[in-house]
């Protein structure tokens, strides 16, 4: 099992550990309620240092990242990043990603699941027939998640980098805590705004920012925060997670992700995937919430009231902030509808639920 | 973390203790730790007779859910009704306040099979 630069920082702290993606990880230090609320209340500090960053250089750069992903990164310029997806040869989806354009048209940074990380640099790189410079700088780079509506008042005490103008999906670049040539994205995946930061895991760099980061958060309540919590915060807003809502076989239509498909230019798939858009899809990634008590979990069958089965659920919780069970669910579509009563199967029980808006929170 | 002696312990992290004729059980601190926060008790098995080790309910964190075994047959005679709306007394006070149900015993001699506090201890590593 992999440590990230902070996995003893965790240990300390006395957080539940577990592996996750080959990683030793933090699953919650005082309750995955608790540092929810943190996070949508004040702010909290995400150590997601095993995701996979790939840099992609050179003059073919753009248009190697345009051929492999569903989104169109020539609309980006220096300093804005996107979400973006890789989509297999059959409208699946190999993972979704967020592209950061460092120089428009010479240099990306790809930043993608850590559990798909091998898989992922093999898909890149069978499509690099341009001779595409690939750097995989993963294990040399740390990322921190500081994230809710505090989170920019704490980190601007940090760096002379303008925090509080920074829109969302854009970055900057510069000093940091002392520390140079840091990433500061307004990016995150919780809904509760914030920064991430990328940087070098190298001398004292990773002890310096983490020390830093909770001496100026920790006095106004900030805390950190586990994986539990950073799958409640991303649930709650509707926010798709690899390996539950979408997977090699779902299509970005009908995962709702349509927003992120750009027909504007060829990519894997793209005449099936435009098909989807056009023609429409045979169920559809929706959210819902429980009617009658019962928490929705990953791989629930769903029965409509005639007892045929109609659709299953990709993820489910208990929302701490509406204090109300929650899921996300692939359903027929003709049921797919808002307000739309659907029975989810818990343990051989019929549980009523209904179709609802997302996010939920 | 605590293990008080009074109690009788299962290996899947339930406890037993004997209320007059009958029996009250609930899970350990162990177990509410590992869990984390706790949203739902389902027991539906009130009035049913089981065998030791049978499931008689289930339950939900917000991260997992998880099942509930029987330490001994019996039957289950009532559920603690105020975990309905405070689900979180199982984590804060599970020896106490987060009891989850009381049972009859078909077999006193049965609990003789079950982990004394210092076995249970050993058995979860602290």
């Amino acid at each position: 099992m992999k440590n990230t630069p902070f996995t003893q920082k965790h240990i300390d702290l006395g957080a539940k550990m577990s592996e996750f993606a080959g990683y030793n990880m933090p699953i919650s230090y005082t309750g995955i309620n608790d540092e929810h609320h943190a996070v949508r209340n004040n702010a909290g500090v995400f150590d997601v240092s095993h995701m996979g960053e790939f840099m992609l250089r050179g003059p073919k750069a753009l248009d190697l990242i345009q051929r492999i992903t569903s989104n169109d990164a020539s609309k980006l310029t220096d300093g804005k990043a996107q979400y973006s997806c890789f989509p297999n040869d059959n409208a699946g989806i190999v993972d979704d990603l967020i592209v950061y354009c460092i120089k428009e048209n010479s240099e990306y940074m790809l930043v993608v699941n850590a559990s798909n990380m091998q898989k992922d640099w093999n898909w890149v790189s069978k499509h690099n027939t341009d001779g595409v410079d690939m750097e995989n700088i993963s294990d040399k780079t740390a990322l921190l998640a500081i994230q809710g509506p505090k989170a920019v008042q704490y980190m601007q005490q940090l760096t002379d980098l303008d925090l509080v103008n920074l829109k969302y999906y854009t970055f900057a670049q510069g000093n940091f805590a002392g520390v140079e040539n840091v990433i500061v994205s307004a990016t995150g995946y919780t809904g509760a705004g914030g920064v991430e930061i990328y940087f070098e895991d190298k001398g004292d760099n990773a002890e310096k920012i983490w020390n830093d980061i909770f001496r100026v958060g920790t006095p106004g309540g900030m805390k950190p925060i586990g994986l539990g919590a950073r799958d409640t915060l991303r649930l709650e807003m509707g926010y798709c997670l690899y390996g539950n809502d979408i997977d090699d076989s779902t299509s970005p239509i009908e995962a709702g992700l349509g927003w992120i498909t750009r027909f504007t230019k060829d990519f894997t798939s793209r005449a099936a995937i435009e098909a989807h858009k056009t023609n429409g899809v045979e169920r559809k990634l929706v959210g819902i919430e429980m009617v009658d008590k019962g928490i929705p979990r990953h791989h629930y069958k769903i029965q409509n009231d005639a007892g045929e089965e109609i659709g299953y659920i990709t993820s489910g919780t208990q929302s701490p902030t509406l204090n109300k069970a929650i899921g996300m669910a692939y359903v027929r579509k003709d049921l797919a509808k808002e307000g739309n009563e659907i029975n989810i199967m818990i343990r051989d029980k019929a549980v009523k639920a209904k179709v609802v808006k997302m996010p939920f929170a | 973390m605590q293990f008080p002696d009074n109690l009788k312990y299962t290996k899947d992290h339930e406890w037993i203790k004997m209320d007059g004729e009958n029996a009250i059980v609930g899970i350990t601190e162990f177990a509410q730790r590992e869990l984390g926060d706790i949203v739902y008790v389902d027991i539906n098995t009130v009035g049913k007779q089981l065998a030791a080790n049978e499931i008689f309910g289930t339950v939900e964190a917000v991260k997992t859910v998880s099942d509930l075994y029987l330490p001994v047959s019996g039957s289950i005679l009532e559920v603690n009704a105020s975990l309905e709306s405070n689900p979180e007394f199982i984590n804060q006070d599970p020896y106490g306040n987060g009891w989850m149900m009381k049972m009859t015993i078909d077999n006193v001699s049965e609990l003789d099979g079950l982990l004394s506090a210092a076995a249970y201890k050993d058995l979860v590593g602290e």
